[in-house]
């Protein structure tokens, strides 16, 4: 049960994640969600790849014992980076719609509304 | 020597060369605009040129893997990982050799086009990084045969797209079909991200052959299979996840949007891949036949019903190509529900399917021809409002018969290649239900209407004198267009000798899930 705490975790984040990216009107916020929402599967991925007691997979002078999947941690890192690559995008998106529209509003984007 | 490194190496060169001339691209800009345009040219022309000596290879010899990484390039199960494939593969077979060849056709003659149409923008060293990133990013995408790769790629696609839509502002309006664009295509990957994990955890594996050997259908592979399919019907701009496409293809420069189908068009590569190969028969195909034709008729008629109204020409191609996305995912989705079924498979389902991923190719020319006369047109007038043109099919003569090819080519009419597809849509999908294959009809005479329009308003009617001064598009673009034409013309002429070639062996690659899992994880 407690070895499950992650997964109710990342259940829990993801629908808040949802909400958030549904519901929010401002720009900034929504992109507040997706961020929420790839730090949900980031854990995700990090809990798969958790091994009750393990150490970190490094190879050389390890004590025999159970490791943690090193895959996942790949995985994680590559997806963290791209996550910083579309938050900084989208960011800079959003304030050359700022300074473009003088709103962060997306309900007052009215331009491509055909 | 050369020969032979190209040869062994040659699926991860046609990645790795755009991307190295990517980023290479503002360096080598910065000694002059004429040396940027010779090294652009160049870095597109060798990975088209190795694109295609690929694809004759995997035609002739079979599916190729390579991995990275080992000590030879085809060592995909080193003999100390205890039959696990460890190491990060490519698998290129006929159906990804398919894809291959579209992108290089319409990459190269974009990019040609590209020369001239976008030579007044600035910073273009930025511009042609990402152009070099998206072809990149199309390459890896429907080459890779690990599904976290697969990811990666899908990220790099959105990122360099949504740069490229973004590229003119246009008052912040570009800007805003940008980030629409690329909180979609974001939301849909991370989802996509949320499945490879649910794989993963269940199989420990990575590699689409391996998961595919050991998949078990279990209630968590469904739950995955609905993120792929969501996630990978969204990118491809299938209804009811289509309103991102219109206002991107829209405000993209049209040399862009052109580039934009055929990642789209990757993207349906993906799920065809994924639904095909990694879950084939474990698959309730029935139900996931029938939701791929679901999505693909309401694509169809809400695709050219919203077309018809449209003033803004590159709106109404954009609507269009939603509406032609609807023809591949129907006829794929037609073999998709009669899989486990050996007779009909063999009585309709094949040819259904083929004639779903010729279309891929057919729409691939046919919408990038479209949208390119566009672009010439706007190009030459300075507007996209069909209300304002008139009379250019006296001072356009070339534009305007390449827009004709391009047109009838994509409502259906014979000897163009639009026709060879669809008549394989029609025939098969009548087999398998009628009323299937009316709507379908129905939807391509819409189609010819919609056009039908488009060309009268753009090129008949006296010359107006506000557009009296107009010229012909330059050459290049008339090259780059030319090219498209070309291959639609062939195409429509022998249509049979390009389904036994390239679009025959991409059906039996789909189908034939074995021979993929083999040839990564064979022998072992």
């Amino acid at each position: 049960m407690f070895w499950n705490l992650p997964y109710f975790t990342v259940v829990i984040l993801t629908f808040i994640a949802i909400l958030i990216i549904l519901t929010k009107k401002n720009l900034v916020k929504i992109l507040l969600g997706i961020n929420i929402l790839e730090s949900a599967v980031n854990l995700l991925i990090i809990s798969i790849g958790y091994r009750e007691g393990g150490v970190a997979p490094i190879f050389t002078l390890a004590p025999s014992m159970t490791m943690v999947l090193p895959t996942p941690q790949a995985l994680v890192l590559t997806s963290i980076v791209i996550g910083v690559a579309t938050s900084a995008l989208l960011l800079s998106f959003t304030m050359v719609i700022y300074r473009k529209y003088g709103t962060v509003d997306v309900e007052k984007m009215k331009e491509l509304r055909e | 020597m050369i020969t032979d490194f190209v040869i062994k190496n040659a699926p991860i060169l046609v990645v790795a060369i755009p991307l190295i001339g990517a980023f290479l691209c503002p360096l080598v800009g910065r000694i002059s605009p004429m040396w940027r345009k010779t090294w652009v040219l160049g870095i597109v022309t060798v990975t088209s040129l190795i694109a295609i000596l690929l694809a004759s290879m995997v035609l002739t010899h079979g599916a190729i893997t390579y991995v990275f990484g080992a000590s030879t390039s085809d060592l995909t199960v080193p003999i100390d990982s205890g039959g696990i494939p460890v190491r990060i593969i490519f698998t290129v077979d006929a159906m990804s050799a398919f894809m291959e060849v579209i992108t290089a056709l319409v990459g190269f003659s974009v990019i040609l086009y590209s020369m001239v149409a976008d030579k007044e923008r600035s910073n273009l060293e930025q511009y042609y990084t990402l152009f070099l990133l998206l072809i990149c990013s199309v390459m890896g995408m429907v080459t890779t045969g690990d599904l976290f790769n697969f990811f990666v790629f899908i990220e790099i696609s959105s990122m360099a797209s949504a740069g490229l839509v973004a590229y003119r502002v246009e008052k912040g309006r570009a800007i805003e079909a940008a980030i629409k664009y690329f909180m979609v295509s974001t939301i849909a990957a991370i989802f996509f991200l949320f499945a490879i994990a649910i794989l993963y955890g269940q199989y420990n594996a990575l590699n689409i052959a391996m998961l595919a050997e050991r998949l078990q259908f279990t209630l968590l592979d469904k739950i995955a299979l609905i993120l792929i399919v969501m996630a990978l019907a969204t990118k491809c701009g299938a209804v009811p996840m289509h309103f991102w496409t219109p206002d991107a293809y829209t405000l993209a420069p049209s040399s862009v949007t052109a580039m934009l189908v055929v990642t789209s068009q990757a993207s349906l590569y993906g799920l065809f891949r994924f639904v095909f190969t990694l879950y084939h028969l474990h698959l309730n195909y029935v139900m996931i036949g029938w939701f791929l034709i679901i999505i693909g008729v309401l694509s169809m008629v809400i695709g050219v019903t919203m077309a018809i109204p449209q003033k803004d020409v590159k709106r109404l191609m954009a609507y269009h190509a939603i509406s032609q996305t609807g023809y591949m995912l129907l006829g794929v989705g037609v073999g998709l529900a009669v899989l486990g079924d050996s007779t009909q498979l063999t009585r309709f389902g094949i040819i259904a399917m083929e004639g779903g991923i010729f279309h891929i190719i057919n729409h691939a020319m046919y919408k990038g021809l479209l949208f390119l006369t566009a672009g010439a047109i706007i190009f030459r007038i300075g507007s996209r409002d069909m209300n304002r043109m008139g009379g250019l099919g006296h001072s356009m003569k070339y534009t305007m018969i390449f827009f004709i090819i391009g047109a009838l080519s994509i409502a259906g009419i014979p000897p163009f290649n639009g026709f060879a597809s669809k008549l394989l849509i029609y025939e098969s999908v009548y087999l398998f239900n009628p009323f299937l294959a009316i709507i379908a009809m129905v939807v391509s005479i819409l189609t010819l209407a919609s056009f039908v329009k488009v060309f009268h308003s753009i090129f008949m009617g006296p010359p107006l004198p506000e557009y009296s001064n107009v010229k012909e598009a330059p050459l290049p673009m008339l090259i780059g267009m030319g090219i498209l034409a070309l291959g639609i013309l062939l195409f429509g002429l022998f249509p049979q000798t390009v389904i036994d070639t390239l679009v025959h062996p991409a059906t039996a690659a789909l189908l034939n899930q074995s021979s993929y899992v083999n040839a990564v994880i064979g022998g072992v």
